[in-house]
């Protein structure tokens, strides 16, 4: 496995998003999600909009590192933001 | 429905009641917009073959006639570029590699691609829509995304330069396909046929091997054909994953360039021979290829 | 597909699957992100550089370039391939030996590997021995792919179009193949024109078919590699260097393990985002057409 040359932020990572893939399916095993439609122009399951924001969030990262001079961190606050916004009303 | 068949038998005499032009001068109309599309459609195909004809008419020239005069057709027909091919193991072992890794990609695909398939197109369960999306992403992703690591990961599971490692490579894209079009075919079987069989007291491999699979027989075909395909024209994938023993034809081609110029006569023959397959392939699900291409949803 | 039972069983028949596929996309994905944010300088050596590769990607003028270059080269073959392939799907014989013998014509291109699609037309652009290069010169036309951009740029959306019609003709001739006959008699008892019969019968059921089209089309345009790289080798200059030659000669040609990884994530990233835009288009167009069918 040396030759996957892990590293701590990359494993917590990937860590956090197993944990939410397993918390998803647990949720979606205890009440099923019914499909809804928010503020977004299609109906979403609760997966979907994971996603949709999970994706998001990884332009949003790119957009700030490449194109500002701000901090990952803020990156990481607005996307954990706009996840919230999206599960909530999306 | 029945109205429109009803109306639709009583078309053509209707037409001939009330339409003002007459049946000869409609006929001729008919015949003169068909003779157009098989003009048109002719040209295409000519200018489809004629990059395939030129091909062609080098592999079966001299070195020195291809690069000495321009002609339209081989002046002394030849076959030595075919023979020095044919006669030469690094440069036919590049076929036998090419071959191998096509049919256990093809055997190792519908292995697990049928049961999945039968999965998708059967049931609900968690999560199904997201694995199938992430599979179609597979199938889009470039591999070239993938190439950095795929050398190290088949280095230290020791399959670096095997047959399997290229046919496990390019699973990767043709997995997702194969479920793709099969699960197109397997929904258009009526449910009730699985139902019937259960009260029958067949098992669900039995069920699956014995009444499933030859019914959904001709979207296997076609399956196959993608497979082959997909799996044949790659080539950056199986280049990376290969060095000596198992080098596909596509990056032996590359050897006819050498210091002294091109062996354009064998890089062409080369190339024909490339195509054989193909077009064997294709001879074989010619019928069903229509349905295929539709991935089965027709 | 509305009859579908709820069985969470039906995960243990997709399993095998999924550790194939696992095997060949999640671990080499995991190895990707974890180059990304280190310089790799060997086994053992490599150290943490954070998210500076991605700046660096992200203003590499050069990458910026590839990029623009491959969304017009996608967008101008999408333009000529989708019309071109639905006239020839529309004047391909429905039945007969003429079929099967079209049929199998149109598709041999798809059946060429990639490299030899380039190494055929390299032979056939070529001035001296190729019937294309030598005929336009004949014609007193300066072509010369490796000198002029404008040349090799025509030439690979020619080859492409050449290689790539045949797909978009297939799919769109199967659509057509299942309107039933019905609908173009009832058409014809209304004395419909050609383009009624094609706006509002033909082209509907091709929908589908269409929106698969130009998802194939666009992926596989988006990551062409080997036959320009045959044809041109990315020349004259870089005027025809596409994304995953630039990704290839950093990752193989130059062992930049760390950007090269940064730089597939960032290419992995847009195409799931395109994926995924069709995906859910092709999602709702089914959707829609089942509620019509089900009433």
């Amino acid at each position: 496995m040396s030759w996957m040359v892990w590293t701590l932020p990359t494993a917590i990572f990937f860590s956090s998003i197993a944990a939410m893939l397993t918390g998803m399916t647990i949720w979606e095993l205890r009440s099923p999600s019914i499909e809804r439609k928010g503020f977004l122009p299609i109906s979403t399951t609760r997966g979907d909009r994971l996603f949709i924001s999970l994706l998001s969030a990884a332009f949003i990262h790119l957009g700030i590192i490449g194109f500002t001079s701000l901090s990952i961190w803020i990156a990481l606050a607005l996307s954990a933001v706009w996840l919230l916004v999206l599960m909530r009303w999306g | 429905m029945t109205y429109q068949l009803e109306n639709t038998q009583q078309g053509e005499k209707y037409n001939t009641i009330f339409s003002k032009v007459p049946a000869a001068e409609r006929r001729k109309r008919h015949s003169r917009s068909r003779l157009r599309k098989q003009l048109l459609l002719g040209s295409y195909i000519v200018l489809l073959m004629l990059p395939l004809y030129w091909l062609l008419n080098m592999s079966l020239q001299t070195n020195s006639e291809i690069l000495g005069s321009m002609t339209l057709w081989p002046q002394n027909l030849t076959f030595d570029n075919y023979i020095g091919i044919f006669t030469n193991p690094s440069w036919y072992m590049g076929y036998v590699n090419s071959v191998m890794y096509v049919v256990m990609n093809m055997i190792i695909t519908m292995l697990v691609a049928l049961p999945a398939a039968y999965a998708f197109s059967r049931y609900k369960f968690i999560g199904d829509k997201h694995l199938f999306f992430w599979l179609l992403t597979n199938l889009m992703a470039p591999p070239a995304v993938f190439l950095l690591p795929y050398f190290q990961l088949y280095y230290s599971v020791g399959l670096f330069d095997t047959h399997i490692a290229v046919a496990l490579a390019h699973c990767l894209f043709n997995i997702p396909l194969a479920i793709w079009i099969l699960e197109g075919f397997m929904s258009s079987v009526p449910k009730e046929i699985d139902e019937t069989a259960y009260i029958d007291g067949y098992s669900f491999p039995k069920f699956f091997v014995k009444i499933f699979i030859p019914m959904i027989s001709s979207g296997i075909g076609v399956v196959l054909f993608f497979l082959f395909m997909f799996s044949w024209v790659e080539l950056l994938l199986a280049r990376t994953l290969t060095s000596t023993d198992a080098q596909p034809i596509g990056m032996i081609m590359t050897r006819t360039s050498t210091a002294s110029g091109i062996d354009w006569g064998t890089l062409a023959a080369a190339g024909m021979l490339t195509i054989v397959p193909g077009i064997l392939v294709v001879y074989f699900v010619r019928n069903h290829i229509a349905k295929g291409f539709a991935l089965g949803r027709t | 597909m509305n009859n579908k039972v709820y069985n969470n069983r039906a995960w243990l028949l997709v399993l095998p699957m999924l550790v194939l596929v696992a095997f060949s996309a999640i671990i080499p994905l995991m190895t990707v992100v974890n180059y990304s944010v280190q310089d790799v300088l060997g086994p053992n050596a490599s150290f943490f550089t954070g998210t500076e590769w991605f700046r660096t990607m992200l203003n590499d003028s050069a990458l910026q370039a590839a990029f623009g270059r491959q969304i017009l080269f996608s967008l101008i073959i999408l333009a000529i391939q989708i019309p071109l392939g639905i006239g020839i799907a529309l004047i391909m014989p429905k039945q007969g030996w003429q079929a099967s013998a079209v049929l199998i014509l149109i598709t041999l291109p798809l059946l060429i590997p990639w490299n030899v699609v380039g190494s055929i037309w390299q032979i056939f652009t070529r001035g001296d021995i190729g019937l294309m290069g030598w005929g336009l010169r004949e014609l007193g036309i300066n072509y010369n792919i490796t000198r002029n951009a404008g040349d090799a740029w025509a030439t690979i959306i020619l080859m492409d179009v050449w290689h790539w019609t045949p797909l978009v003709a297939m799919l769109c001739y199967s659509g057509l193949r299942s309107i039933p006959e019905a609908y173009y008699q009832a058409a014809r008892i209304d004395r419909a024109s050609k383009w009624a019969v094609f706006r509002y019968i033909q082209l509907p059921k091709l929908t589908n078919v269409l929106v698969i089209a130009v998802l194939l089309r666009f992926m596989h345009s988006f990551m062409i590699y080997a036959e320009p790289f045959v044809l041109t080798g990315g020349g004259p200059g870089s005027s025809t260097t596409f994304l995953t030659q630039s990704l290839a000669t950093m990752a193989i040609g130059q062992q930049d393990l760390g950007p090269s990884a940064a730089f597939s994530i960032i290419y992995f990233l847009v195409i799931l985002l395109v994926s995924w835009v069709f995906y859910t288009t092709i999602m709702h167009l089914q959707k829609d057409k089942n509620s019509q069918g089900g009433a």
